[in-house]
């Protein structure tokens, strides 16, 4: 038994063989002429092959895909036949150079064409490069790049995922995530959770495992073993049948002495808001509507705004749900509102601060919002993401009430805020956590990097503590205005005992943590989960103050979570 | 040689999936179809059924266009593909 320890981030215990995605295609190298051998007919004839090949793979696949994802692959599947990008190969072809350094080039050139017509075209640019890939990849008969596909499920190992990869990622198909790169937050992380795979990252090593090697995955510990032994089978058949119990979550949040704690859901849209209900969220805490625009190059309408705003408010009549305005930049780039060349993006124009370089889009947005909840019945609260100050807060609150919102709240993710909480809750209702980027940016270690997993944990006792700040500044301004926490840590179980302690209100997480988060919290009560929080912020670092608290739940490791 | 000219309807403009529609539609008549921006040259004409020209070509809503194609059944091809191209493909 070889043991490759990772960071868990997402709960699981599971056995399956691997699959590796391949490695990127490399480069053909610059020059490479067509070999003695071969004519330019026969190259032409071996690319079109080739070409067409790539063509009805695709085509294939996108019959079996649905929404987006299918449009997506329906237009790459046209690039890969596309007379533009084949007849420029075709003339480096004529001229000596060899079919893959053609169509490489060729690619580059029409790749290039399309990023600098910017928009929606700058965007299939690398859909351009993705098809240019695998073009080379079939002439030189290696994988095509991206997500194996495979009839029988698998455990997928990567060096990391990026967002582009879920749309290919068939939950059905894939057991497991298990990456050597990657960190706590990475985008590997967020897929994982919200399809409620086991996932571990950044475990050195396993990269190197030939397909088909047998493993273990333990998604809590962060472990994955090869040649799994016979505790490591017993303990991946409890946690399948375990994992029906985890499944439902009977739509009450609490302690185990009755302390209310709300759970409520993260949702991108009506579709994961309808999701969201039918698993008993009780409401929603954080509604991110920059993912209804994400494709969009041109800002939309206010009356396209409210439709998608009231198709979320409609999931959940008569709850509450708390919606953030658009918080574009970083790596949620909008072209109508984020400048693309900023040197450092997260420290840049994003989030609320794009109303001072766009102004105007801001202001229709929260009219957009007051026209949808105008016609539906749910409890809509609104905040501001990216607040660093409490004029800022104030300066936000005047606009909600000039468009007639009359419960605004900002998202604490900037360290300065949860600092001066006491000040931001007086201009504001309400204030939500925001603990990725509150995590990224008091530890100053950017969100995606591998090799500083182990700062970016909001287990961090300064983080810990900046939540708690952040609690007691709203005790101090006096009117119990509720401070909530919607990043990622709600997700995890115990720290969301530990976030309770801290005296948050209420937790805010994909859905699918839902019913693992209320079977931990129902086991301790308010008292214990006080306590709880004390040990974790006395803890020297990131790895004790988790160790601590999950020795103290021993019904994390009877749950396998 | 046979040519119509077209109004784009759909309101993203000839680009994404209006664009794959049109580019398939356009390979499938049997007939080597261009299109063209109202008021260009002939000459600078693109492959009507090639994505990716027509991404670069950059037809937005409202915009007219010219189709060309010649040979048996270049009518009837155009005719359809107008018709396709004056079809708001978005709503579908």
């Amino acid at each position: 038994m070889q043991n490759f320890p990772g960071v868990g981030v997402s709960p699981g215990r599971i056995i399956g063989t691997i699959r590796q995605m391949p490695k990127p295609i490399s480069e053909p190298p610059a020059g490479e002429q067509l070999s003695g051998e071969t004519s330019a007919e026969e190259a032409t004839a071996a690319l079109k092959a080739a070409a067409s090949a790539v063509h009805d793979e695709l085509k294939a696949r996108a019959e079996t895909a649905s929404g987006d994802g299918k449009a997506v692959l329906e237009a790459t599947a046209l690039m890969a036949k596309d007379t533009m990008l084949l007849k420029g190969a075709g003339k480096l072809i004529a001229r000596g150079t060899s079919a893959q350094r053609a169509i490489w080039e060729a690619g580059a050139s029409v790749s290039e064409m399309l990023h600098n017509l910017g928009g929606y075209m700058a965007e299939r640019a690398t859909d351009v490069l993705d098809v240019r890939a695998r073009i080379v990849a079939e002439l030189r008969g290696v994988p095509a790049p991206g997500i194996p596909s495979s009839n029988t499920p698998f455990i997928l190992v990567a060096e990391d995922l990026a967002p582009a990869d879920t749309a290919t990622l068939d939950p059905d198909k894939v057991l497991a995530l298990v990456t050597a790169g990657g960190g706590p937050q990475s985008h590997t992380a967020i897929i994982a959770r919200s399809l409620g795979l086991p996932a571990v990252v950044a475990a050195a090593g396993v990269d190197e495992l030939p397909d088909g090697t047998e493993v273990y995955v333990d998604g809590a510990a962060g472990l994955i073993s090869i040649n799994p032994d016979a505790d490591q089978r017993a303990a991946a058949e409890a946690w399948a049948s375990n994992a029906s119990l985890l499944a439902v979550f009977d739509g009450n949040g609490t302690t185990a002495d009755g302390h209310l704690v709300p759970l409520l859901a993260n949702v991108g849209g009506g579709k994961d808001a309808a999701a969201a209900a039918g698993l008993n969220a009780q409401g929603v805490g954080l509604f991110r509507t920059e993912f209804c625009f994400l494709e969009r190059d041109t800002e939309p309408t206010v009356e396209e705004q409210a439709a998608a705003y009231k198709s979320v408010f409609d999931a959940f009549p008569g709850k509450k749900v708390v919606l953030r305005t658009l918080d574009a930049g970083a790596d949620k780039p909008l072209p109508f509102l984020t400048d693309a060349t900023e040197p450092n993006p997260a420290l840049g124009v994003r989030g609320y601060r794009t109303d001072f370089t766009t102004p105007g889009v801001l202001e229709r947005q929260l009219q957009a919002i007051a026209l949808a909840e105008k016609d539906s019945e749910a409890d809509v609260w609104v905040m501001a993401p990216m607040i660093s100050t409490a004029e800022e807060a104030a300066h936000f609150a005047s606009m909600c009430a000039a468009a007639g919102i009359t419960n605004p709240g900002v998202m604490v993710e900037v360290p300065s805020a949860a600092l001066t909480a006491e000040a931001i809750l007086r201009e504001v209702g309400f204030a939500s956590l925001g603990t990725n980027d509150l995590t990224q940016y008091a530890m100053a270690a950017d969100r995606q990097l591998g090799p500083l997993a182990n700062l970016n944990t909001p287990w961090q006792p300064a983080v810990l503590r900046l939540v708690g700040l952040t609690v007691e500044g709203s005790r101090a301004e006096g009117h119990n205005k509720p401070v909530g926490v919607c990043g990622e840590a709600a997700a995890d179980p115990a720290l969301a005992v530990v976030l309770t302690g801290l005296g948050v209100n209420t937790l805010s997480m994909t859905a699918r943590s839902l019913a693992a988060v209320a079977a931990v919290l129902k086991t301790v009560t308010l008292a214990e989960a006080q306590q709880l929080a004390k040990l974790a912020l006395s803890a020297p670092n990131a790895t004790e103050a988790r160790a601590w608290v999950r020795e103290k739940l021993p019904i994390l490791e009877e749950l396998g979570l | 040689m046979p040519e119509r000219t077209a109004t784009i309807a759909s309101r993203s403009g000839l680009h994404a999936r209006p664009a794959a529609l049109f580019a398939e539609a356009a390979g499938d008549v049997g007939v080597d179809v261009t299109i063209a921006m109202q008021g260009e040259p002939a000459d600078d004409a693109l492959d009507a059924s090639s994505i990716l020209s027509l991404m670069t070509l950059g037809a937005a809503k409202g915009d007219v266009v010219v189709l060309r194609a010649e040979g048996d059944g270049a009518d009837a091809a155009l005719d359809s593909l107008v018709q396709l191209l004056e079809t708001d493909l978005d709503a579908e």
